[in-house]
Formats: structure tokens, sequence, C-alpha cells
């Protein structure tokens, strides 16, 4: 039955990349006029032009350059800058693992506020902590991230000269970035697990548990949380999208070299070949992470596989 | 599960965030009256920090050409609005159609826009703006046309889980009986149920899109200068930060009181408006809910 459920996802994770390609390569073509004169820019010669057009396909018809291009990517093959003339592979490469670093370093950050602050609210429903807790969640979800990356670099940087402006060349450079990122979603983190916590504490099982007698501390590690942990594993993955978007506008306020600044330089030097290939490949690690929740939380909840059975 | 004041239980905060919503709607309407002009350049006041000597104009203090900061944003606040609430509107008015035809008349239409809807949420939602109108070009129409492709998706798939449910209902199968067309089952017995869910995510979706706009232009890629943006203005701001923090300080303030308030009111309509039938959907956590089918 696993077997099934696990078919069934895989299979809709590969039409939606089907479908992502689709708009990635749609994309080009909303480039108003002609996107070779806007690629070229300033008087290209017309053997210049001819040559782009024919090495992007654009000559041919709308269906046929589809398909030549979903072969392309069947082979790895994602074309070259027109940029740089370079693989766009290569330039693509050594941007993946920066981006990585910094979404891990983010999620790392949302959990450790959020756990803290979640469980504490939930224990201390309505009361001046939770009340205080969920405003500062709020207030957390609401600054966007372009906000918090000048802010912080007001305070830690320029107020108080601890930690450095940009780059990635230390430790401590991660530091401010992983921040600036990883606040909103411990946010929405927090109060996810407040929820999943309240609602797990009305259960039958923790009834009995209480009534058991055992310890405040034993029903809350043992009965409560663990059960209340599982949609909240669930969020995260969720919110991993949201994550990778947010690093975009991180990279650029850090300069932190990753796909997301990748991404913008190459809008700006209307370099649209590689903006495709960092699209696809930001969308594809999010299904891939979606479909993976997804699975693991079925694996972990047979519920869930019953519910989607039905 | 949310343990937010409800309305008729008003509280301070409640009527501060109110107020802060009221006085944006205000300062857009009034915004034509008020003889201001946010584009003049004061060369003797560049970088001047707000004070009260030089009157209402420098208030909030003055930008790196010497622009009154207050007229800026007072200028941007409309930007924001416009984009915002524009944005919403026709995001809901495509969505729900489109969540409707795949509800109601069901069948191939509804697996293909159902496979659609996955394909758009596959999408990083601020990626998908950022690569449109960064291809299509900087400027407020093609932001918004960037920002409803991203957002009709929520409104389609909350209207179509809505409707699904809905329309198994007796009293949508008596009034079919009766012989009453599709408009009239739609519009007198669909619609009016599927409103509150909508509204509580048009609520949210301002302040998402607040943000949005704000980000893209924060990025370069949406309100250019010299037409200011609270997004471009902390952009420009940030390279001031070490002599004048208060060209990012005040954009970043007006954008948080709004979409603070504005997610405030909407935590509000939401326990007003009946909870229990919402699938709660919102741009940043909108899969917390519903389970794939």
């Amino acid at each position: 039955m696993f077997i099934h459920f696990l078919l069934s996802r895989l299979l809709s994770a590969l039409l939606v990349i089907f479908g992502v390609i689709l708009i990635v390569f749609l994309l080009i073509h909303l480039v108003p006029g002609d996107p070779i004169e806007v690629m070229l820019g300033d008087s290209p010669t017309m053997a210049d032009r001819e040559q782009l057009r024919q090495s992007l396909g654009l000559d041919q018809p709308i269906l046929t350059q589809f398909f030549q291009y979903f072969n392309r990517l069947l082979h790895f093959d994602l074309g070259e800058s027109i940029h740089s003339g370079r693989k766009i592979s290569e330039i693509l490469f050594p941007r993946i693992w920066p981006t990585v670093y910094l979404t891990l370093a983010s999620l790392f950050v949302a959990i450790v506020i959020a756990f803290p602050l979640g469980i504490m609210s939930a224990l201390n429903k309505n009361t001046m902590i939770d009340k205080m807790a969920m405003g500062i969640s709020l207030i957390g979800i609401s600054i966007p991230n372009f906000l918090m990356g000048p802010l912080l670099i007001l305070i830690f940087s320029i107020l108080l000269g601890i930690l450095p402006v940009n780059g990635n060349d230390s430790i401590s450079s991660i530091v401010l970035p992983a921040l600036t990122l990883g606040t909103a979603l411990a946010a929405i983190l927090s109060r996810m697990i407040r929820a999943s916590l309240l609602e797990t504490m009305t259960m039958d099982y923790v009834r009995t548990a209480k009534a058991k007698g055992l310890s405040k501390y034993q029903i809350i590690y043992k009965h409560t949380l663990r059960n209340a942990l599982l949609p909240v594993v669930t969020i995260i993955g969720l919110q991993f999208g949201a994550l990778l978007g947010g690093a975009v506008i991180t990279e650029m306020i850090f300069s932190w070299p990753g796909l997301g600044q990748l991404t913008i330089e190459s809008i700006q030097k209307r370099d649209y070949p590689v903006v495709q290939a960092c699209m696809l490949l930001i969308t594809t690690t999010y299904v891939l992470v979606n479909t993976l929740t997804d699975l693991a939380y079925a694996a972990l909840d047979p519920r869930i596989r019953l519910d989607a059975k039905s | 599960m949310q343990n937010h004041k409800s309305m008729d239980k008003r509280t301070p905060g409640t009527y501060l965030f109110s107020f802060i919503l009221i006085s944006w709607f205000l300062l857009v309407l009034l915004t034509p009256l008020l003889s201001f002009t946010p584009n003049n350049v004061h060369l003797e006041k560049i970088l001047l920090t707000p004070s009260f000597h030089h009157g209402l104009e420098g208030l909030l203090g003055y930008d790196d050409l010497g622009r009154s900061v207050l007229e800026r944003l007072l200028s941007g606040a409309k930007i924001s609005f416009l984009v915002a609430f524009g944005v919403a509107f026709i995001a809901l008015c495509i969505g729900t159609i489109i969540g409707l035809i795949s509800a109601y008349i069901g069948g191939v239409w509804d697996h293909i826009i159902v496979r659609l809807i996955d394909i758009f949420m596959a999408f990083p939602g601020i990626l998908l703006a950022i690569a449109l109108s960064g291809l299509m070009g900087p400027g407020i129409d093609n932001v918004m046309i960037a920002l409803c492709v991203v957002g009709w998706v929520g409104y389609a798939r909350l209207t179509r889980a809505q409707v699904l449910s809905i329309k198994q209902r007796e009293h949508v199968s008596s009034a079919r009986a009766l012989g009453a067309s599709h408009i009239q089952i739609i519009s007198k017995h669909i619609l009016p149920l599927i409103i509150s869910p909508l509204i509580i995510e048009f609520t949210f979706a301002i302040a998402g899109l607040v943000i949005a706009e704000a980000g893209l232009s924060f990025l370069g890629l949406g309100i250019q200068a010299p037409e200011s943006s609270w997004g471009n203005m902390i952009k420009e701001g940030s390279q001031y930060l070490l002599i004048s923090p208060h060209l990012v300080i005040m954009p970043g303030l007006c954008l948080l009181l709004v979409v603070l308030s504005v997610n405030q009111i909407g935590d509000a309509l939401r326990d007003y408006l009946d909870p229990k039938t919402l699938v709660y959907s919102r741009r940043v956590g909108r899969k917390n809910t519903g389970r794939k089918r």
C-alpha cells in the first residue's frame, strides 16, 4: 500500500516538474519585443543576431523549440550563458553550495528560535508570556527580509561592529544572512508548534496520562510533544519554498554568492538562459523536498496513506 | 486553535491597527488633494535627519538627493495601496472563476485546472514574480501582472475546495430540482457560502502583496526611480545606513505597521467569520491544512 502511495506521489511530482519546465521555457517568450534584441543590447550585427537565434533555437516553431529544450534538459544540458558564453552548468554549480548552506543555516536558526517560543507559549496559554511570544512572532511574520537585513546590519555591524556586513569568507559571515532569512520562518513555525501542541493536549491519551498521575514533564515530553511534532515537520518541508524564495532577496542584501544572487544578476544582464536554469533548479528542488516530506510523513503516519487512497 | 481576540471583544490593539489601516486608506484618497512634491530636490538639505525645523516637509528628514522623506513615503503609500488592492482584487476574480469552473463543471476541466494549480504552487511565489517582472521589465503595470500570475492560485485552490463540498449539499440539489439555472445556483446558493473564506484570504493577500511589491522594488525590478515605493526607498537608503539610518527606518516602519495591521485585522476577521468552514490558505503557509488529493 505504501508502494502505491509512493508511486502516485512520484508520478505527480514528475508531472509537476514537467509543467514547471514548460512554464520556465515559456518565460523567454514573455520578453516584450524580440528577446534576441533585448539580450544582445545595442547594435548587434545581423550575423550575431541570427547566430544567437539559431543557437537558442528561436527560429524553430515553438513546439519544436520546447521539445528540443526538454530533450537537452533530459541530457542535463542547460545550454550556454549569452553573457559569458560559458556552459550554464559550470556557472550554476559553484553557486549551489552557498545557497544550500544559507538555507540550512536559516532552518537551524528558525528551529532554535521557534521551538522554545512555541512550546513556552503553549504551556502558558493565554498568559502574559504567551501573548508576548505570539506578539513577537506576529512582528516576525510582518517584517520582510529586505527590512530585517538592513536593520540587522545596522545593529550588529554598524552600531556593535561585531559581525561582517557581507561576503562569505568566514563563519561569522553566515550569521546575519541566516538570521535575516530564518526569523520569518521561526515566526510561522512557533505559531504552528503552539497550535499543534494545544491541539494535542486535548487528546484522550493526554487525559489518560494525566489520570495515571504522570508528571507534567512526562506528559509533555513523552506524550504531547512527540505527537505534536509530526505536523510541524511537514510544515518545515512545505515552508522550504518560502525559504528558497526569500534566499533570493537575502543573498542580494548580503552579496551572498548563491543561486538567488545569480538569478538577479542574470536578470540584470538579460542573460535569460541562466535565469531559466536558476528557476528550474530552485523550483525542482522545492518540488522534490515537498515530495520527500510527504513521503516521510506518510511513512511515519499511516493515516495519511489511508486518507490519500480514499 | 487560534488565540486572538475576536472582533466583538474589541481590544486597544484592534483599534490601533484599524486606525493605521484607515489612515493608510485616507492618505491614499487624499493625496491628489494635497499639494506635495515627492520628487523635488533640495540640494541644501541632503541627508538631513528628521527634525521639526523644516516644517512638515522635513519632519521625517531628507534623502540622499534632498527629497522629503515624508512626501516620498506618502507617494509610496499610494503605490503600495494601488498594487496590493489592485492585484488582490484581480487575482480574487480570476482565481474564484477558475476555482468555480474547476469544481462546478468538474470532469476534464477539473483535472486540467488542478494540474495547473499544482504547477503554479510548485514555484516559490516570490521567485516566479521576480522572474516575471524581471523578464517583462520594470514598471507598476508589469509588477501587477507578475503578482496576479502568482496570486490567483491561492483563491482558485480555496474556491475549488469550498465549492466541491458545497455543491454536494442538499440546498443545492433542491435548487437544481426546482429548476434553478447554473448562474442562479452559483450566485445565490454557492457564492454567498464561500465569501467569508475568500474575504479572509483577500485580507492576508494584501499583507503579502505589500511585501511583494516592496520586495520587487527593493530588487530594482518593480517601481523605478524617481517614482518612490517603500521598497526602493529601503534599497536606496541602505547605502546610507551608517550616516542616515532614518532612510531605511522610516519606510521600514511604514511597511511593518501596515503589514502588521493587515495581518492582525486578518486574524480578527478569521475569528469573526466562522473559522470552521475555512480552508485557511495563505501564500506563506497555505499548504498547512489541505493535504494533497
